[in-house]
């Protein structure tokens, strides 16, 4: 009885493997790349980890507060919040992203003034952040206010833009496994944001490498922090759904 | 002060081979590449690592311009005397960075 159960466990397991054909950018990765994201000694992306943490803990702002004043303990606090951004906000009637929450947060309850996108303090408070949820499954939310823009999201996805004439989805879900160029073209599953990219030489977040892809098929990219980057990321972190957060991740 | 991950035993036993690894956050720019307005960038690397171990030069390196931003040392060195593992880097514009770490060897 007990082996027929473990077989019947072992059996499910196995079907759950096989059933998620989806592969994140990791598993395109030479193992070169894949033995520096998992070694956090090797992986530059916990040097703005590291950043991130002494910010967490740093009073700022005109009210003299730290993000643990309020937040406390981070490991505890923040524990699986990247898996469900974006968010919707009520205040602001709209979604936010991981990022913007930050950001928001920094200047309403701190008094501090807005992190500018892609600098060195929001990307490594990022990233303290989503580490805090590295290994859980990405879980967006089932909000009811965030149908309509995660729709949108969809559709940009699908969207054939710029000179070039091509959607998001016609390298990244049709082809995607095959090279484009040298690169093997991934499945565009953002599970690792905010990540440290070998070609940029630097941290990086999901927006900046989707203006990459825009202006790659030569379109013009969607502002860092409009409300279309928003949309798009619901749309892709819905896509993901159930994928482990990797962040800092690595990618080539 | 540039920001370092430094992964070094806090103590050994004597006549062990111990692993020393470190991350330096730096651009290691090139002096080859062009900016935004189409002038070449200043070269801004590290060009020498070293670390002195008790007071001697255990290891030491030289860095060249094509090697990537955020430079990974790894050396090994064996565990000979408690004391202090000064590591430092030297680069374009001054750069100076010293960090240490105390090893107990038993």
């Amino acid at each position: 009885m007990r082996r027929a159960l473990l077989l019947f466990v072992v059996a499910v397991a196995s079907w759950a493997r096989a059933d998620d054909a989806r592969r994140s950018g990791f598993d395109f990765m030479s193992p070169g790349t894949q033995a520096m994201q998992r070694d956090d000694m090797q992986n530059p992306g916990m040097l703005w980890v590291q950043d991130g943490e002494a910010l967490w803990n740093a009073k700022a702002g005109a009210r003299d507060q730290s993000c643990a004043s309020c937040h406390g303990d981070a490991a505890t606090s923040m524990r699986g919040v990247a898996a469900r951004y974006p968010a919707f906000d009520a205040a602001q009637g709209m979604p936010l992203t991981l990022g913007q929450r930050i950001d928001t947060c920094r200047q309403q309850y701190q008094g501090g003034t807005a992190l500018a996108p892609e600098s060195r303090e929001l990307l490594s408070l990022e990233a303290f952040v989503a580490l805090q949820s590295r290994g859980m499954p990405i879980a967006p939310p089932d909000d009811p206010r965030l149908r309509a823009f995660r729709e949108r999201g969809r559709q940009w996805f699908e969207k054939r833009i710029g000179q070039l004439n091509f959607s998001c989805a016609q390298c990244h879900a049709d082809n995607a496994g095959q090279r484009l160029g040298g690169s093997v073209i991934p499945e565009a599953h953002p599970t690792g944001y905010p990540i440290y990219r070998l070609e940029w030489q630097d941290m990086g977040s999901l927006q900046r490498r989707l203006r990459g892809c825009m202006s790659g098929v030569r379109a013009e990219p969607f502002p860092f922090g409009s409300i279309e980057m928003t949309e798009l990321e619901l749309y892709l972190a819905r896509r993901a759904a159930g994928m482990r957060i990797e962040t800092p991740a690595v990618r080539p | 002060m540039a920001r370092t991950l430094i992964d070094a035993p806090a103590s050994a036993k004597r006549g062990d081979i111990v692993e020393i690894r470190m991350l330096i956050a730096h651009p290691m720019e090139s002096g080859h590449r062009t900016g935004p307005e189409g002038k070449v960038l200043p070269r801004d690397i590290i060009h020498r690592f070293s670390c002195r171990y008790g007071g001697e030069l255990v290891f030491s390196a030289e860095l060249y311009p094509a090697i990537a931003a955020n430079p990974y040392i790894a050396f090994q060195t064996v565990a000979t005397e408690s004391g202090a593992l000064v590591f430092t880097w030297e680069g374009d514009n001054n750069f100076a960075q010293t960090e240490t770490r105390t090893i107990t060897v038993t």
